[in-house]
């Protein structure tokens, strides 16, 4: 085997693989929308992000560009430990509801789920015409994750829950990071930190909503800004 | 010639073979239980000993209930014909393609609803509505993953599609692996095992399968068991030789390799029965109504699966 044929035959098996590993991702987003209970969700959360360090190692290797195992670093350890680890403590020390109340049942945004995948599809395909065909299904699976995590934002009531598809929305952008060539380190660490400086400030906005309405359901937050009535 | 008596050898192989598998799939959850659990033989015994009972019907019953077993039997029987097994080269293959196989299937399934209606039990009629509503989600969702196969391989014949796949064409598909998920999904539902329905137990709240042959008996029922081990064999068979099709032989292999085929076709189903039996014994058993989750799930998975053919530019 020739050095060319190498690079193309490896070529193959790491667009397969990167594309393997995303899909992983989103089927971790249908997970996150289809798991009832709210420490199931953090754990699946919590898998998410390990999956997406795998995908940052992976283009790290394919493309030979070190600064990206960093990135799968801190993905792995903000977000799939200090972050999930915070989630728990914060379920734990709220003694919030396990189960997850969702404003629309599980089958219709499923359902509106897969109806976003094929939107983003559609968006990215003619977009992207001329890329590659690599890069085109990692912005497609990229920008699925994302809307998935806005459509879990949308249909939870249970604020925790909605912190964790802003999270998993972000593991979308970092996901469609990572697979274009050249991201700057720099702005991914500041994304990564500014995901934890959120947290935060999640966290107190927790402990200051349910002491204003002993509830995390968000439905109270809507009628105190008369939004309902 | 070959094909004839490979043909012919799968279709006794298969009748021979589904008793073990069920025995095999018990071992690893009685052992998991902490019980020693029966030999992998037990349901021959089983069979045997209810081939030779008398068999008891309800006096409110027709005809229907008399002949539903062996329709049931011969259907199932006939479905696993079709799919190739430890070779390619057999005389049922090209007679029929896989949506042939689901609608066979289908057939099955309405009678033994119809048998479970048919006495006027509660239990029958409750096991016939719930085993409907599992079908109405199943069915499709079985459907999608075959034609997002299809596209993928550009056929609907399952031995097309087997050396469509060896012969190197298609990498590491997403799409066949959110195919495989959904198939799995929709297995578990067909045969009735955990999360879905229990086969062990006859809990009134929950049964589904066993509410509707609970009024057979003697050679009826050993039927309708040995219905159920054929169509669990069935599934294993169309998941192990469509996404793991490796080892099996083709049209003009000789005996060397179809012998080959055979002991790859036998591994992969014993490994898939140990498999399902850890996993039985890891899940629980879900809510009626979380069925419909769980099988719309596997649809938006097929769906999926075919979406994702035409962003790869595999169709």
């Amino acid at each position: 085997m020739t050095s060319a044929d190498q690079i193309v035959a490896l070529g193959h098996v790491s667009y397969d693989m990167a594309h393997l590993i995303g899909a992983v991702i989103l089927m971790m987003s249908f997970g996150l929308l289809y798991q009832r209970r709210l420490t199931a969700v953090i754990r699946l959360y919590s898998f998410q992000a390990m999956v997406l360090a795998l995908a940052a190692a992976w283009q790290a290797f394919v493309q030979d560009a070190p600064h990206l195992y960093a990135s799968a670093l801190i993905a792995l350890l903000f977000k799939g430990i200090a972050v999930p680890f915070a989630l728990n403590w914060l379920v734990r020390r709220l003694g919030i509801h396990r189960t997850v109340e969702t404003a629309l049942g599980i089958g219709p945004t499923m359902i509106a789920g897969v109806g976003l995948v094929a939107l983003s599809i559609v968006l990215v395909l003619p977009v992207t015409a001329s890329a590659a065909a690599m890069t085109r299904e990692n912005l497609a699976l990229a920008m699925s994750v994302v809307l998935l995590g806005l459509l879990m934002m949308i249909t939870r009531r249970n604020a925790v829950t909605q912190v964790v598809g802003f999270m998993s929305l972000e593991n979308g952008l970092i996901l469609a990071a990572v697979g274009a060539r050249g991201m700057p380190l720099v702005v991914e660490i500041s994304i990564a930190f500014s995901v934890l400086v959120a947290m935060a400030l999640f966290g107190i906005f927790f402990f200051r909503i349910r002491e204003r309405f002993d509830s995390l359901d968000i439905a109270y937050l809507e009628t105190f800004r008369g939004e309902r009535r | 010639m070959t094909a004839f008596f490979f043909g012919l050898l799968h279709t006794v192989l298969v009748l021979a073979v589904a008793p073990l598998l069920t025995g095999l799939v018990r071992l690893p959850k009685a052992r998991l239980q902490g019980r020693q659990g029966a030999p992998a033989i037990q349901p021959y015994r089983d069979l045997w000993r209810l081939l030779q009972k008398e068999s008891v019907i309800a006096d409110s019953a027709s005809w229907l209930f008399r002949i539903a077993p062996y329709l049931v039997f011969v259907s199932v029987w006939l479905a696993a014909t079709i799919m190739p097994t430890f070779t390619t080269d057999m005389i049922m293959t090209p007679a029929a393609d896989l949506i042939a196989l689901v609608a066979l299937l289908g057939t099955a399934r309405f009678f033994t609803a119809l048998a479970g209606l048919d006495t006027g039990t509660p239990f029958g009629g409750l096991g016939s509505s719930r085993e409907m509503f599992v079908a109405s989600i199943g069915e499709p969702a079985m459907l999608m993953v075959i034609f997002s196969l299809s596209l993928l391989t550009h056929t609907t014949s399952p031995a097309n599609m087997i050396a469509y796949v060896t012969g190197g064409h298609i990498g590491i598909e997403v799409s066949a692996g959110l195919a495989l998920v959904a198939m799995v999904m929709v297995a578990i539902a067909e045969n009735g095992r955990i999360p879905i329905d229990n086969p062990a137990t006859h809990l009134e709240l929950t049964m589904i399968h066993e509410a509707m042959v609970l009024e057979y008996s003697g050679r009826h029922l050993a039927l309708m068991e040995a219905a159920a081990m054929v169509r669990l064999l069935l599934f294993m068979s169309i998941i192990s030789s469509l996404f793991f099709p490796w080892g099996m032989a083709f049209v003009d292999d000789g005996v060397a390799g179809v012998a080959l085929g055979l002991l790859a076709w036998l591994a992969k189903v014993s490994a898939l029965a140990m498999v399902l039996g850890f996993f039985e014994s890891l899940v629980a058993k879900m809510r009626v109504f979380r069925i419909a989750d769980f099988l719309g799930g596997a649809l938006l998975l097929a769906l999926l699966a075919t979406i994702f053919l035409y962003v790869s530019e595999a169709v």
